[in-house]
């Protein structure tokens, strides 16, 4: 179980700035939730996390440590994303084998049948589906082979960007539970962006809000059905999302 | 869109590896299409005759008959005799071993140069990609023809050196493709994923750019070949490519050009030939670009 | 609320739909009328819900369509020609699409094309359309209609977007509107100020308005009766104030599947589709 924290991480191209100065913490196994609008910048802060990005400045810590210190295999086998599309996270021309064992390969590690085999079982999906390709499955099914693709160098942090928002509510449903299973067993540490508040109040502990690029408040999961929000921002959003939960 | 929960499951018997599978399935697509078939059997018609040609030949292709040059088409030489004697059918046999080689290599030379270039380009962008792609914008602006002309003109004419100032400018194209078609593909989220698991960019390069990039590379290159059949036999017929007594297509119609009012057979039955074959390659490229659109790749 | 005797303004009996080619209906046995009413057709991916949209104003080009019955108030779309539904569409029935992004031509600027479809259906001057155009945005409260008149699509964001839209469709008086996931491009706070306007328009005008949506909490505050349909057919069909007392276990299956703030954080209960729900639905 590791913990993370965001320090002064900001981005500017050229003299637009995309995230001015993002801080936050995230404790040791905590489901953290990352909440806003569409042009709010919380998926960019997944992927500086995920250095997929690297023209940030400030910090980010995993356990104490800089990731920009960190050796790529390490970082690698610490943090792992799963992304929001099913349809474009896995590569079309690669079987489910070959998605799967790719990250086997790089790392070097030995018994790619057994991990893969335990990392299909992991997340519900038949051993037989190692030969598929993905367009021989459905939403569901691909976003539980990302997951098992995440799983599989044994990580400690997921980032999950928006899982479950192209899949269909029944579907959603098996995916959530996953997740959530998967997290008590192995004691990840999540940080999920989404922009549905059921799904952050279902899930996470805590919460981030966040408006161009800013943070406006952290709030703990029991403030949403309440709306004990102070920040003026905050306290609209989740207003807004109770009103289109509640009953008529 | 369909729920594919509902799809059943996949059969155990057919486990074919995925791309003879595909490859089957291309073929089937192609030969359901009167001008892809057409196309197709083409090609396979060229490596046919280029491997068993010498067999069906009736007589020597270089050898000199004078008494009976200019012979018109008879039971005995069925394509006619060109200006010393010699059969035109066996010679336009022979002739498909030369097209072949001259498609084939050029094919193999371009193809993975033009593919490297620009997925490099692509991928990595800011200065590589300026650099590569300068270079390519240099070789893109010389017509193949006159750099062809340079080129035989310093070295000597001959086969091999046609075949070489040819690959020269036919690999530009090709890089352009690859690059532009890297650069969308480098902002999935597959290719996200592969950077997360500590995938080198030649890695990625390799296992998940390039195998997005061939269909297009290869529906280009095919439709390249016609070209390069029509500027190998347009060399030919300048003197600067394969040299007389090679039995080249586009050299016979040159050397045949004097006698044409006369005799029509000399020029023409090697002009169909480079005709039907450069047709062939077009309408097997256009049959491709159908066949290979993902979504037929994806039916099973 | 639809008044009880007068009579349905769109009228479906038995519609099914098959794209050529393929070896099952995309739709089948589906039957409802609307009225001067809020109808929702509410499914998941696969239903066939859109494909039910489309083919009410004929836009599936591809597919084969039959019915005993489709009548628009006096006119049987049934056996009406492409020339003549080109009067239908746009003008009697408007259709609403998901993404202002992807539904408005991007290199025109917004308000021409307002006025241009304004102008297809009825005569009038340029300077007459823009007029009405510009009081139409400020019904659909866009605080700057000159300003926006001018923009292009790409510099409004979506909800504004989706408001140009709305304008664009109501702005010939039709009678019927199909919207097809209107909102589900946009952000949540957004999202409750369109379907404000998009209300507060149908009630004014007494449109019968078609939302098709995969969203049941959408259709449940916002629509007065629902159609649930699974695998090309309807399922169930009722009040959307009595969606929680629904009969058919897939309708119960879906509201339970979904994460409600507040709820329990146990693990959702998950869907078991039965192969009984593909049989096919007695007809009405």
């Amino acid at each position: 179980m590791k913990s993370m924290s965001l320090e002064n991480v900001r981005i500017q191209l050229g003299s637009a700035v995309i995230l001015p100065d993002v801080s936050f913490d995230v404790k040791a196994g905590e489901c953290f939730g990352l909440v806003g609008e569409s042009g709010s910048g919380k998926s960019t802060v997944l992927r500086c996390i995920a250095l997929l990005f690297s023209n940030w400045s400030g910090d980010i810590k995993i356990d104490g440590k800089s990731i920009r210190e960190m050796a790529p295999f390490e970082r690698c086998s610490t943090i792992q994303m799963v992304f929001q599309d099913p349809y474009g996270s896995l590569h079309p021309r690669h079987s489910v084998r070959t998605t799967l064992s790719e990250p086997l390969k790089i790392h070097k590690l030995d018994n790619h049948q057994e991990r893969m085999e335990q990392a299909m079982i992991e997340v519900g999906l038949p051993v037989e589906f190692l030969d598929r390709y993905p367009h021989q499955l459905s939403g569901g099914q691909r976003q539980r082979v990302a997951i098992a693709r995440a799983l599989i160098l044994n990580p400690d942090i997921l980032l999950l960007d928006e899982p479950t928002s192209a899949l269909d509510v029944s579907v959603q449903a098996e995916i959530l539970n996953l997740l959530v299973r998967l997290r008590e067993e192995k004691g990840f540490t999540y940080i999920i962006v989404s922009h549905d508040l059921a799904v952050v109040d279902h899930m996470c502990d805590r919460f981030a809000v966040m408006q161009q690029g800013n943070i406006v408040e952290v709030l703990p999961r029991s403030a949403i059905p309440s709306n004990d929000a102070t920040a003026p921002y905050a306290k609209e959003l989740i207003e807004a999302s109770l009103v289109y939960e509640r009953n008529l | 869109m369909t729920d594919p929960n509902l799809t059943p499951d996949i059969k155990k018997s057919s486990r074919l590896p995925e791309p003879v599978i595909a490859l089957r399935n291309i073929v089937m697509f192609l030969l359901k299409h009167p001008t892809s078939a057409y196309g197709l059997l083409v090609l396979a018609a060229l490596i046919i005759l280029a491997i068993i040609g010498p067999l069906l030949a009736t007589h020597d292709p270089y050898l000199q008959d004078l008494p009976n040059a200019l012979q018109a088409p008879s039971g005995e030489h069925f394509f006619g005799t060109d200006e010393l004697g010699r059969d035109i059918y066996s010679r336009l046999l022979y002739g498909t071993r030369i097209s072949l080689t001259i498609i084939g290599i050029v094919t193999i030379v371009v193809g993975p140069i033009g593919l490297t270039i620009g997925t490099v380009a692509g991928y990595l962008g800011g200065r590589v990609d300026t650099v590569l792609m300068r270079i390519t914008d240099i070789f893109l602006s010389f017509p193949s023809l006159i750099l062809s002309l340079a080129f035989v003109a310093a070295l000597g004419p001959s086969l091999y050196n046609a075949i070489i100032a040819i690959s020269l400018t036919a690999w530009p194209p090709i890089a352009r493709l690859a690059r532009a078609e890297t650069l969308t593909f480098r902002k999935t989220d597959y290719i996200a994923a592969a950077k997360l698991q500590g995938a080198s960019g030649f890695r990625i390069i390799i296992k998940s750019i390039v195998p997005m990039c061939l269909p297009s590379v290869i529906i280009r290159l095919t439709l390249n070949m016609a070209v390069v059949i029509l500027t190998a036999a347009g060399l030919g017929f300048l003197g600067l490519g394969a040299q007389p007594p090679l039995p080249e297509w586009g050299a016979m119609i040159a050397t045949g050009r004097r006698y044409m009012i006369d005799s029509w057979w000399v020029v023409t039955f090697p002009g169909v030939a480079i005709f039907c074959v450069s047709l062939g390659f077009n309408l097997l490229g256009d049959g491709l670009r159908d066949a290979l659109d993902p979504k037929q790749l994806n039916r099973r | 609320m639809q008044e009880p005797n007068s009579k349905p303004i769109l009228s479906v009996e038995n519609l099914s739909i098959r794209y050529r080619g393929t070896p099952q209906d995309a739709v089948r046995n589906v039957s409802f009328n609307l009225g001067r009413e809020r109808l929702g057709i509410v499914g998941e991916s696969g239903s066939g819900k859109s494909t039910v949209g489309r083919a009410l104003l004929k836009l599936l080009p591809t597919a084969d369509i039959n019915a005993d019955r489709m009548q628009f108030q006096d006119i049987d779309l049934l056996k009406t020609q492409e020339k003549d539904m080109l009067h239908v569409r746009g003008r009697q029935i408007s259709m609403i699409l998901q993404d202002p992004k992807f539904s408005l031509n991007p290199i025109q600027k917004c308000g021409p094309q307002v006025a241009e479809a304004y102008r297809t259906h009825v005569k009038c001057s340029k300077s007459e359309a823009k007029a009405k155009t510009i009081a139409m945005l400020e019904s659909v409260q866009i605080r700057d209609p000159q300003r926006v008149y001018e923009l292009y699509p790409h510099e409004v964001s979506g909800g504004m977007g989706q408001r140009i839209m709305i304008a664009m469709m109501l702005l010939t008086d039709p009678k019927v509107v199909i919207a097809d996931e209107p909102t589900s491009a946009l952000d949540v706070t957004v999202r409750l100020q369109v379907l404000d306007i998009l209300d507060a328009l149908v009630r004014d005008k007494g449109i019968g308005l078609i939302m098709i949506s995969h969203d049941l909490n959408l259709v449940r505050n916002f629509c007065d009766r629902v159609l649930i349909m699974y695998a090309g057919q309807v399922v169930e069909s009722l009040k959307a104030s009595e969606l929680g007392n629904a009969q058919h276990p897939y309708t119960k299956g879906l509201l339970a599947a979904q994460p409600h703030i507040g709820g329990s954080r146990d693990p959702l209960p998950v869907l078991e589709r039965s192969p009984e729900w593909l049989k096919d639905v007695k007809v009405i």
